[in-house]
């Protein structure tokens, strides 16, 4: 294990994210501003509370999910897909750098990035809603894993995509969905009894409800569980990383 | 002296059926430059490959420095660095921040003044703050050649290093590798240039088909495979060869002007002086007289027509 290859890939990594520091920020900022437009006042007005929440804080870790999913997935898999698209990826191959190091570095970035950029809309809601975190631990801890989770699903995807359509195809088909319909900007329980079971299949749900848990002290299901599914989800990935740089798929002829 | 590369029985069957690599074993010793010649699809960049780390063999093993590449991986990849075929280079990072990431890569800790020593030689120092991008096709080469000697390794592929660039800087490419192997730096090169081989290697492997059809010293090559042959320019043109010449390797031009021979340089008695003396005594005047000995392309052209013609039997030592 080298950590000054897995400091190498990290830090190389977040060269990228800082060499367009305003472009990488501004683009979620603005998002987040126009959610809270459209569903903080517009039909946060009429909602009001949810869970004696009002309705304007209750979707801010929903955005903050959203935003973490997709820039956990977006920046792992265009990192790893960008050496493998100009051809440098030779360079991770033939090092003495094995798995566990290519992967710490790409992974670590992206969720670094995802991370940071989801602090940053923490902070550009406090303009728009009055709330506090109720566990600031906990949100952290839901925060990291969270980012960890889905950059390493970002970073297969990057290793399985052979070009960019595919590298944007499951993003906007599979990850999007999922977190609209995983309760980013419900609670499950507003669901009728049938698609609240449904939606109890979307491992989103535990992840945007664990992590509502950890600002306003309300779940969707219990927070154990939402613990124990995205450390689940985390090993399994790593399990299949672990895999495709042994075997090579992909990566080696 | 032990060798550097030990390849044993190496085979690589793609998917597909193809075999790349059919039963090769090769040992280069330290501080030597191998080229290894063979067609397009010969199996070449597959060998290279293999031993690098960036193809799977179907069975044999490699050991670079005594450290098997599959269980000791790590150690004999430390020892290597590789300037692929194609470049590939990330465009918006600058030349010394390149290099510096792929020693990072390596895990070796930051040394600038290998950095600056590396970049002077390969004449890019004055460019180490350009972009990749901005450079021209010769210096992203030279820059991949920086880059693999980042981490000081003691073996250096260069696959096709010189392809599609022109002669001048193919020149200073050479340069740049005697002055790599003086270093004490071991180097196998993979080229389509014949006249590449000839400038610059010391051992010549020839690769048809994925196998090895020899390895040999370069000289050796030529000598044991190239033909000599002498032109003798007369001054009056013949209309026949004279009776008892033919079966001799002697041949008439078509004008009947000049003679050539062929001969064994390396034979105790080449006939020189018999053809000499007996244009002599049949009152034929030389006007001149010159020899050439085969280019290595020719000597190339031989041994694959011969391995053509034998189905395949290879003598790599």
């Amino acid at each position: 294990m080298s950590w000054r290859s897995v400091r190498t890939i990290y830090l190389h990594e977040m060269a990228r994210f800082f060499r367009t520091i305003w472009q990488s920020l501004a683009s979620p900022v603005l998002s987040t501003v126009l959610y809270f437009v459209v569903f903080g006042a517009a039909i946060g007005g009429r909602i009001q509370a949810v869970e004696g929440v009002p309705y304007g804080a209750f979707i801010v870790p929903g955005l903050m999910m959203l935003t973490v999913l997709q820039q956990s997935v977006a920046n792992a898999s265009f990192g790893i897909f960008f050496p493998k698209f100009s051809g440098t990826i030779y360079e991770y191959l033939v090092a003495p750098a094995g798995w566990v190091e290519v992967m710490l570095g790409f992974v670590g970035a992206a969720a670094s990035k995802a991370i940071l950029i989801a602090l940053v809309i923490l902070l550009t809601s406090f303009f728009f809603v009055g709330m506090h975190v109720a566990h600031p631990f906990w949100m952290l801890a839901f925060l990291v894993l969270t980012a960890t989770g889905f950059s390493l699903l970002g970073f297969i995807l990057g290793l399985w995509a052979k070009n960019f359509e595919q590298l944007q195809i499951v993003p906007m088909m599979v990850i999007t969905p999922l977190v609209f319909l995983g309760g980013a900007f419900y609670s499950a329980s507003m669901l009728p009894p049938f698609w609240e079971q449904v939606a109890r299949l979307n491992p989103v749900l535990y992840l945007v409800s664990g992590f509502r848990w950890s600002f306003f002290g309300i779940a969707d299901v219990p927070v154990g569980v939402s613990l124990g599914a995205v450390a689940l989800m985390i090993l399994v990935l790593l399990a299949a990383i672990r895999w495709i740089f042994l075997t090579g798929w992909r990566l080696r002829e | 002296m032990a060798p550097i590369i030990e390849v044993d029985h190496l085979s690589k069957r793609y998917a597909g059926g193809t075999t790349a690599l059919d039963d090769v074993s090769l040992t280069i010793e330290a501080g030597e430059i191998l080229a290894l010649l063979g067609p397009n699809g010969a199996g070449k960049t597959t060998l290279i490959s293999i031993i690098c780390g960036l193809v799977t063999p179907t069975q044999g093993t490699v050991r670079v420095g005594g450290h098997d590449i599959a269980t000791d991986w790590r150690a004999a990849r430390r020892m290597i660095g590789l300037v692929p075929q194609e470049i590939a280079l990330e465009p918006f990072e600058t030349v010394a921040n390149s290099v510096r990431f792929t020693r990072g890569l390596y895990g070796a800790p930051p040394d600038e003044a290998h950095l600056e020593q590396v970049l002077r030689s390969l004449a890019l120092w004055d460019k180490r703050d350009a972009p990749t991008r901005a450079l021209s096709g010769g210096m992203k080469r030279r820059v991949l050649i920086a880059k693999a000697l980042s981490h000081k390794p003691q073996v250096l592929f260069l696959d096709e290093p010189t392809a599609g660039v022109d002669v001048q800087l193919r020149r200073e490419m050479w340069q740049v590798v005697r002055e790599l192997r003086r270093s004490g730096v071991t180097i196998i090169l993979t080229t389509h240039y014949l006249e590449e081989a000839e400038e610059m290697a010391d051992r010549i492997g020839v690769i048809d088909r994925g196998k090895l059809l020899l390895v040999r010293p370069k000289d050796q090559l030529m000598g044991e495979f190239g033909r000599k042959q002498l032109t003798v320019e007369l001054d009056a043109p013949l209309s026949a060869l004279p009776e008892g010449w033919e079966g001799r390797g002697i041949t008439l031009s078509a004008d009947g002007r000049s003679l050539e021979y062929d001969y064994d340089a390396r034979a105790d008695r080449t006939g020189i002086g018999r053809l000499l003396a007996e244009l002599g005594r049949l009152d034929l005047g030389v006007r001149d007289v010159a020899t050439r000995q085969s280019s290595l392309e020719e000597v190339f052209m031989a041994l694959l027509a011969g391995e053509q013609g034998t189905g395949g039997q290879g003598d790599a030592r």
